[in-house]
């Protein structure tokens, strides 16, 4: 697999193929709209309690402000992360992440590549852990992070975290200069697509949408009402008289965790939130993410005694 | 005696905290040692991104027999006290030797330590201190309890002399110590042995490592000023970049890149901070037309094409970074040139502080203050007010959003494309100087009045909210601002009465709080009162003020109650003047004028006009620092104590004139005259706030008071003789204390 991929789909292909290969349970993607691929519930809620995890997966990633109408080389409002998570993380994590960036085509022996401190922290999930920004050749192409702590809980044991940018990451092995003029299926195939066919329209769309359009008031509206729901899903008492079981609901009361984040983020992107309202809208978000952390350390997936 | 090498190899410790590290390893590691009762050489101690290393030479190979005697009860003392004395000494009864002593006999306890093998004490101290390293942040990793910066994955820790070395055995957290090391990660990964620190660095240094940070550091900049220079282009210096850079490599590789055309028109800060921030480039600038022409990356690699795949993919990554700045920047062009109206309107919902308002009710405070300010700082009022509020404007920029750090400045670009006065676009950038006790204080008048509106606004809005700083705890620098306001003051030579500003300012806030329109306009009539009134009645005042206020508006009925607003709004007038005096001791200290100086000339009137009260300090500290003013202190203390003992003693004041013609004595007549001719010099220099002649002539008092302290008794059997001569100290006393409260000064 020394030879170099040749378009924006094969290095996912490769890189599920590696990590397959590396023990991880190849996931797919969470069906909600999340900001990063550390928001699906199998980084966030199973980087909790004592039970080994290994998953991997692709997750597509919003993130509002970042809209630049198509027209930035590698800024974009939608893209992709490829999210590993580990735990215990093993001793040679760091070596196993440089395996995969060979497995894409990447020569260690022709590249700059550093480990850059970089403290990663999610002041809305409740989350902070200590790693670096991976650089190839100036590009920050993965986070590397060691979780300490999630929804406010100490890490025991201690979670690898590897997130890929996919778009810039294949931009740049892939020797392009545009996001857009990345190939994206196989450039050879009878219909070829570049990234560009595939979302150019739709970052322009979007771009006008999160900016100028998105109805702030609605959007408002569905913060309360998530963050309502959240609530109300958690303060429901854990044993259900239908099923006689006892059935904590950690993860749909995630889901409304999630919605709240994200709306956070359109409204963000809408500027109609101040610096000490941004604060308080992030605190109320992580207040929820805590909660739900609260919920899934007392499931049998959070280590719970079944 | 043996060297020690020690390193501690992980994964990568972030740059800013390597070189901290090295040297807390190496104090950690030799006090312990010396504790420990070994002795060294010299140690030292390097980092790289994977590695702390320390090399201890001449360390002593064990520590020596240590043989104490402690004398103990008598015989036949309770047991409780033999008992006692057992425990402190760790020996056993019979361990104790009897032995005679002048009163009888006496136990004795003799304990021996026996020397310890350094290599023992080595595996303990490092031990120690690799579990209690002070990391500013550490962290767990896999299912292990150690805490380290990173994961650690190996231990060296070896002694060597002549005949060889040997591995000091030692185990942290299931990883056991070993005499080997690994070069560079890509370069030279393999695992070797080393046998001293000599053959470490020679090692890895053939493994593509450099050990040494300066080295690195070195290395860097004269390979980028050499390229630089070869193209008639210099390096902008930037020596924290240089440092962070030099712990980012073990082995670094200089390479000087191009930054695409289109870019060239930023500002040239712009491209400065996008590199900087985002990518640790260092800046190439043409010399001829100050331009940021290029840059400098430093990579870790050495790779068959000499760097042309990682040249070229950083300059790719500068060419998307400068496409987002330029995107700020031209759509932040549009705003400025249109005159920043969206920019100012959207201030208003932006939070300063959620009881301090919106940051555009805040501008709107600055922008009257400065306003105000302004006639006693030479600047135009109409030009201060303005420059006040556009001074914030750019915080709704886009670039400003990007990169904080470029706010004020970007200001100042975009007021200028607004066609702005070059005053205002001044004030634009400086109105937030001087942000350290280092930085450049502004002289433009215009800058440094809303430099000075700006932060009394946020310190009088503090401490009108209660939020003052508490020990080490000042979450909105105000400890900054007090001693910017100060700075400001004392190097513009400004004649500013502080108390009426910030009571002024402090009307307002608490008007605004307390939701009473009023109170600010209260607060405007006391401004003129309260320029007259010296601190000491500032109780008073407040007694008053609500009755005066009332008389001054018209208003003629007799206060009810004293309100307690206004009695706020005084005191934490005042409890911020002393802010301020605190910032000036600490001021005045560093610029070698003594506390009790300070505190001399804090005690006099007018303490809120802080130039003055420098100017005062500065010629009290000179006149102190001379013959005369030394003994006149003394001379001036001796008077004060008789006079205020017999004060005490008879219950009077003895502040009536003294006469001259009941002077007995030459020595006593003489000072009549001194004093007549010192009253003469000092009342006009103190007028015109002369305070070196003023003194001066109240050195010269010093002879005369000697003299007559000589010649003189001053408690006299005659009672007329005594009070005259007392009423003589008393004018001594008023004319020292009218240039200082020499009362305050030691010695």
């Amino acid at each position: 697999m020394a030879d170099k991929p040749r378009s924006f789909q094969e290095i996912i292909l490769r890189l599920q193929t590696y990590w397959a290969a590396k023990g991880c349970a190849i996931l797919q993607p969470y069906d909600m709209e999340v900001g990063a691929g550390t928001f699906h519930p199998a980084t966030t809620l199973r980087a909790l309690g004592s039970k080994p995890w290994a998953a991997a997966y692709v997750q597509p990633s919003r993130r509002p402000t970042d809209g630049r109408y198509g027209e930035n080389p590698n800024r974009l409002q939608h893209y992709y992360q490829y999210q590993v998570l580990i735990k215990p993380s093993p001793p040679d994590m760091q070596d196993l992440y440089l395996g995969s960036l060979k497995a894409i085509g990447v020569d260690a022996s022709m590249h700059d590549i550093r480990f850059v401190e970089d403290d990663w922290e999610s002041p809305t999930l409740g989350a902070w852990g200590l790693g670096w920004e991976v650089w190839c050749d100036g590009m920050e192409v993965s986070q590397f992070t060691y979780f300490q702590q999630v929804g406010g809980h100490d890490c025991k044991p201690v979670s690898g975290e590897l997130t890929y940018g996919l778009e810039r990451l294949a931009i740049y092995i892939l020797g392009v200069d545009h996001v857009m003029d990345m190939p994206f299926n196989d450039p050879d195939a009878p219909i070829a697509l570049t990234y560009g066919d595939v979302f150019r329209q739709t970052e322009q769309e979007y771009s006008r949408w999160n900016f100028d359009i998105a109805d702030t008031d609605v959007l408002l509206q569905h913060f309360v009402d998530a963050e309502a729901e959240c609530k109300r899903i958690l303060d429901a008492p854990a044993d259900d008289p239908k099923t006689g079981r006892k059935i904590i609901m950690a993860h749909p009361a995630y889901d409304q965790c999630i919605k709240a984040s994200h709306v956070f983020n359109l409204l963000d992107a809408r500027g109609v939130i101040s610096v000490t309202e941004r604060q308080a809208y992030i605190g109320r978000v992580r207040t929820l993410a805590k909660a739900c952390a609260d919920a899934f350390v007392q499931t049998e997936a959070g280590g719970a005694a079944a | 005696m043996p060297d020690l090498l020690i390193e501690l190899f992980s994964e990568e410790i972030p740059a800013r905290m390597q070189t901290r590290a090295a040297d807390d390893l190496r104090k950690l590691v030799t006090d312990g040692l010396v504790e420990a009762g070994l002795t060294y050489a010299g140690a030292a101690a390097f980092s790289t991104p994977r590695r702390l290393t320390l090399s201890v030479e001449g360390l002593t190979g064990e520590s020596k027999a240590v043989r104490e005697e402690r004398k103990g009860p008598k015989v036949g003392a309770p047991d409780q006290a033999i008992d006692g004395f057992l425990r402190g000494a760790g020996v056993a009864r019979e361990d104790l030797e009897v032995r005679d002593d002048k009163k009888g006999q006496v136990y004795f306890a003799v304990i021996e330590k026996p020397g310890r093998m350094a290599a023992d004490i080595i595996a303990e101290v490092l031990e120690k201190a690799i579990r209690n390293f002070p990391w500013p942040k550490s962290m767990r990793w896999g299912e292990g309890t150690l805490k380290w910066v990173r994961p650690l994955h190996s231990i060296l820790c070896i002694l060597s002399d002549e005949a060889g070395a040997v591995v000091v055995p030692l185990e942290v957290d299931g990883m056991t110590s070993g005499n080997t090391t690994r070069g560079h990660r890509f370069l030279a990964p393999d695992a070797f042995s080393v046998v001293s620190t000599d053959d470490y660095e020679a090692k890895l240094k053939r493994a593509n490592v450099v050990l040494r940070a300066d080295e690195r550091a070195e290395a860097i900049w004269n390979e980028a000023t050499t390229q630089a220079f070869a193209l008639g282009l210099e390096v902008v210096e930037d020596k924290g970049l240089l440092a962070e850079v030099a712990g980012l490599v073990e082995w670094p590789v200089v390479l000087l890149g191009q930054i695409d055309e289109a870019f060239l028109g930023l500002p040239p800060e712009v491209l400065q901070t996008s590199m900087k921030e985002h990518q640790k480039f260092f800046s190439v600038r043409n010399p001829k037309t100050n331009r940021i022409e290029r840059f400098v990356t430093v990579a870790n690699m050495e790779t068959a094409d000499n760097g042309a795949t990682i040249l070229a993919g950083n300059q790719k990554v500068l060419f998307a970074r400068l496409a987002d700045a330029k995107f700020f920047w031209e759509n932040d062009l549009r705003v400025a040139k249109a005159g920043m109206q969206p920019w100012l309107d959207s201030l208003a919902n932006v939070t300063f502080h959620n009881k301090l308002g919106s940051q555009k009710d805040r501008i709107e405070r600055i922008a009257a203050l400065a306003r105000e300010i302004a006639p006693s700082v030479g600047a135009d009022p109409d030009l201060a007010e303005q420059a006040a509020k556009v001074a914030k404007a750019d915080l709704s920029s886009e670039m400003v959003y990007e990169f904080p750090e470029l706010q004020g400045l970007m200001g100042r670009y975009y007021a200028a494309e607004a066609s702005l006065d070059a005053q205002v676009a001044a004030a634009c950038e400086e109105h937030y100087s001087p942000l350290g006790p280092s930085d450049a204080v502004p002289t433009a008048p215009v800058s440094v009045a809303v430099a000075l509106a700006d932060k009394i606004d946020t310190l009088t809005g503090f401490w009108a909210i209660d939020e003052k700083p508490t020990g080490s705890k000042d979450p909105f620098a105000l400890r900054r601002a007090a001693l910017g306001v100060t700075r400001l003051v004392l190097e513009n030579d400004l004649r500013i009465v502080l108390f009426d500003r910030s009571f002024m300012a402090f009307a307002k806030h608490v008007g605004r709080i307390a939701g009473d329109d009023d109170f600010a306009e209260l607060g405007e009539a006391f401004e003129v009162l309260a320029r007259k009134l010296p601190e000491d009645l500032v109780e008073q005042f407040a007694r008053d003020a609500d009755k005066v206020v009332r008389s001054a508006r018209g208003l003629d009925q007799p206060p009810t109650e004293e309100r307690e607003d206004i009695k706020f709004g005084l005191s934490s007038a005042k409890d911020l003047l002393s802010f301020f005096h605190d910032r000036l001791k600490v001021f005045l200290k560093d610029k070698g004028i003594r506390q009790d100086i300070i505190d001399a000339c804090i005690a006099m009137p007018g303490n809120d006009d802080l130039t003055l009260l420098v100017k005062r300090a500065e010629a009290l500290a000179a006149t102190l620092a001379t013959d005369d003013g030394e003994n006149l202190i003394q001379g001036f203390k001796r008077a004060n104590n008789i006079l205020t003992q017999a004060e005490e003693k008879d219950g009077v004041e003895y502040s009536y004139g003294a006469d001259i013609k009941y002077a007995e004595d030459d020595a006593e007549k003489a000072l009549f005259a001194a004093l007549d001719a010192a009253d003469a010099k000092i009342a006009p220099a103190m007028a015109a706030e002369d305070f070196s002649t003023a003194m001066t002539a109240m050195a010269a008092l010093r002879k005369p008071i000697d003299a007559f302290f000589t010649d003189v008794q001053v408690n006299a059997d005659s009672a007329l003789l005594r009070r005259n001569r007392l009423n003589l100290l008393s004018r001594i006393r008023n004319i020292c204390l009218s240039v200082a409260d020499l009362t305050k000064i030691e010695g």
